[in-house]
């Protein structure tokens, strides 16, 4: 007979074996269950319904593009914007910072993630969107309206209003998540970069950014799972215009807030299925983006890693 | 390699002229000194928020030669080595009282910054610590291309001197693009030390530096710093009394943050003027 310690080993790998595959499980659930709830459209319309623009609920047409576009260009806009700001923070809060200014910011970060996405809404309709209009806007409009982004009239909803209001809600994860990451890299490290004669700014980039570079990926990667779902802040603002513009001043729509806005005005079955399909698609992009990641990681890891082993 | 340069003649502090075989400063009374110094620590006490770890120590380091600083754990070794070039620093909420006299320069002067200061005064640390996302070359050039230097053939040249002078370039001339903790833990310390003479420092600490080796790496690297200190002023901190005895010319004994002795190396070990120098050498504490 096995002594007692290994029969409990061996219920605990089973455990934790089975625990991980309903996860797997779950995630393939929640695919199927999208894809049956959606067969009609998927037969209907089958690869147009990703490649058209037309969005006629009354003509029952019914093609995503629109909205992937949206949900794409959104969350880049987002990720462009604070990544760099959560970068930034989160170097600034662990090399720099004096210690007792430290807790005041990690506080207000931490405040930020705690708002509801729909307060979050109306202050973007309220106080964003109107000073967006009147100051930064006319700004990018003057210095950047020769390029075809900044070129159209200026209404205050838009895909870069969208893509502001997603760069707040994503920037507390990013930063604190990043922080974590910077805070392990090893003191020995720093002080590897300081004895060089590295100067501060220079102990952050050899020491530990280079570091810490594929925690700090994965934390964008977090970021950019948030920004593709986000949904109630951004509807509130983006102007849930199914068009696809070179205009970042020009109202979007992203998948997400399609099925939010529209769902309970479905009449029809194929209508209720065509969003029952967006929701696939938006599954889809959010798995496909934490694979290719994943897969990059890989890539981006694999020289160190070759050489990890002594 | 000649660099009599290093070392500011005029600055020389007078106590290292030929003449004054003994002086009234105790703590650089045993130093033969035919060389010049090139640290005067003078009075120096040292505070981690209200703590004092060194209490009140004065001595000369002599230029060029192997300097060992032994005693107990945990009395201050470490932190007087680390004060010589400002490291201990980056802990938050140190203090110094006294002086550290760097070529007849106080390091501590409120003009002097640090990152110079390091860079005339290399480190190696007890653990070894090379950038793992660089090659065993980007880590040895890492210093020089933070002060600018990109000329290739330069770099390519101080690349292999550096790691001859560490004693490390036979056994990777061929991986020199193989990350540099693809290689063993007695390597990687020789690595470090690559990367610390490869900016041609003046000065080179070392705290501990083979403590985490097995016996043959370890034999490596005292040869290593034997090699080394006919170009550098070596200062190494010890747990490992044989090895002070085996590789340094003086010896500076430490207890509780004071400086009990210090002396030529010789002196430690054979007659000692301090009685608690000789209970520590003979084994009995610490
Ligand atoms: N970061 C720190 N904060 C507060 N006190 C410290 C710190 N580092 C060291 N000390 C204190 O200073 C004293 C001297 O420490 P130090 O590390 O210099 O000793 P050491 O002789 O190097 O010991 P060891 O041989 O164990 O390395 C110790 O009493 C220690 O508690
Ligand atoms: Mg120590």
């Amino acid at each position: 007979m096995a002594p007692p310690s290994s029969f409990g080993d061996k219920v605990f790998k089973w455990l934790t074996l089975a625990m991980a595959l309903a996860v797997v499980a779950l995630v393939f659930l929640v695919g199927w269950q999208l894809a049956r709830g959606s067969s009609l459209a998927i037969r209907r319309f089958g690869f147009h319904f990703l490649a058209t623009s037309t969005w006629d609920p009354v003509a029952e047409q019914f093609g995503a593009l629109p909205f992937i576009y949206g949900t794409a260009v959104s969350s880049l806009i987002a990720l462009i914007i604070a990544v760099p700001l959560s970068i930034a923070t989160a170097v600034y809060l662990t090399e720099l910072a004096p210690p007792w200014i430290r807790q005041p910011i990690i506080s207000l970060i931490e405040m930020l993630a705690a708002i509801p996405s729909v307060i979050l809404g109306l202050w973007g309709i309220f106080v964003m969107i109107p000073w967006l209009r009147d100051h930064p806007f006319p700004f990018l409009k003057k210095i950047f309206g020769w390029t075809p982004f900044f070129r159209e009239p200026i209404y205050g909803v838009s895909m870069l209003a969208g893509g502001i209001i997603i760069a707040v809600m994503i920037l507390p994860i990013i930063t604190s998540v990043s922080r974590e990451i910077l805070r392990s890299v090893p003191n020995l490290q720093r002080e590897a970069a300081y004895a060089l004669g590295a100067t501060r700014w220079e102990v952050t980039r050899i020491a530990v950014l280079s570091y810490a570079k594929k925690g700090l990926f994965g934390a964008v990667i977090l970021g950019l799972g948030r920004a593709l779902g986000e949904t109630m802040a951004v509807t509130m603002v983006i102007g849930n215009t199914p068009q696809i513009r070179a205009s970042l001043f020009a109202p979007g729509y992203t998948l997400a807030s399609v099925i939010a806005n529209e769902f309970t005005e479905a009449t029809t079955d194929l209508y209720l299925q065509a969003l029952f399909e967006i929701g696939l698609v938006l599954f889809g992009i959010t798995i496909l983006a934490n694979l290719l990641a994943q897969l990059l990681l890989k890539t981006l890891g694999s020289t160190i890693k070759s050489g990890a082993v002594q | 390699m000649e660099s009599a340069a290093i070392i500011d003649p005029p600055m020389i502090t007078p106590v290292s002229l030929p003449q004054q075989q003994v002086t009234s400063d105790s703590g650089s009374a045993d130093v033969a000194p035919e060389r010049p110094h090139a640290f005067a620590v003078e009075r120096l006490s040292i505070f981690y928020g209200e703590k004092k770890a060194i209490e009140d120590v004065t001595l000369t380091i002599p230029s060029k030669m192997i300097t060992a600083i032994i005693g107990p754990s945990g009395c201050g070794k470490s932190t007087l080595l680390r004060s010589l070039n400002r490291m201990h620093e980056l802990v938050p909420n140190t203090r110094i009282e006294g002086k550290v006299l760097f070529a007849g320069k106080d390091i501590y002067a409120p003009e002097v910054d640090p990152v110079v200061i390091r860079r005339r005064i290399g480190m190696v640390f007890q653990k070894s610590n090379p950038f793992p996302t660089m090659s065993i070359a980007e880590n040895v050039l890492v210093g020089l291309k933070l002060n600018g230097v990109r000329d290739r053939a330069f770099l390519r040249e101080r690349l292999e001197q550096s790691l001859r002078m560490a004693a490390l370039w036979d056994e990777v001339k061929d991986d020199l693009h193989k990350p540099g903790i693809s290689l063993s833990g007695g390597q990687q310390q020789r690595l470090c030390i690559a990367r610390a003479v490869a900016v041609e420092p003046e000065v080179l600490l070392m705290d501990e530096p083979a403590s985490a080796l097995d016996p043959i790496a370890t034999a490596k690297i005292e040869e290593l710093i034997h090699e080394l200190s006919s170009n550098y002023t070596v200062v190494i901190v010890t747990h490992n009394m044989q090895q002070a005895g085996r590789c340094s010319d003086y010896t500076a004994f430490l207890y509780l943050g004071r400086l009990i002795e210090f002396a030529s190396t010789t002196k430690i070990f054979t007659n000692p003027s301090e009685r608690q120098t000789e209970d520590y050498i003979t084994g009995r504490f610490g």
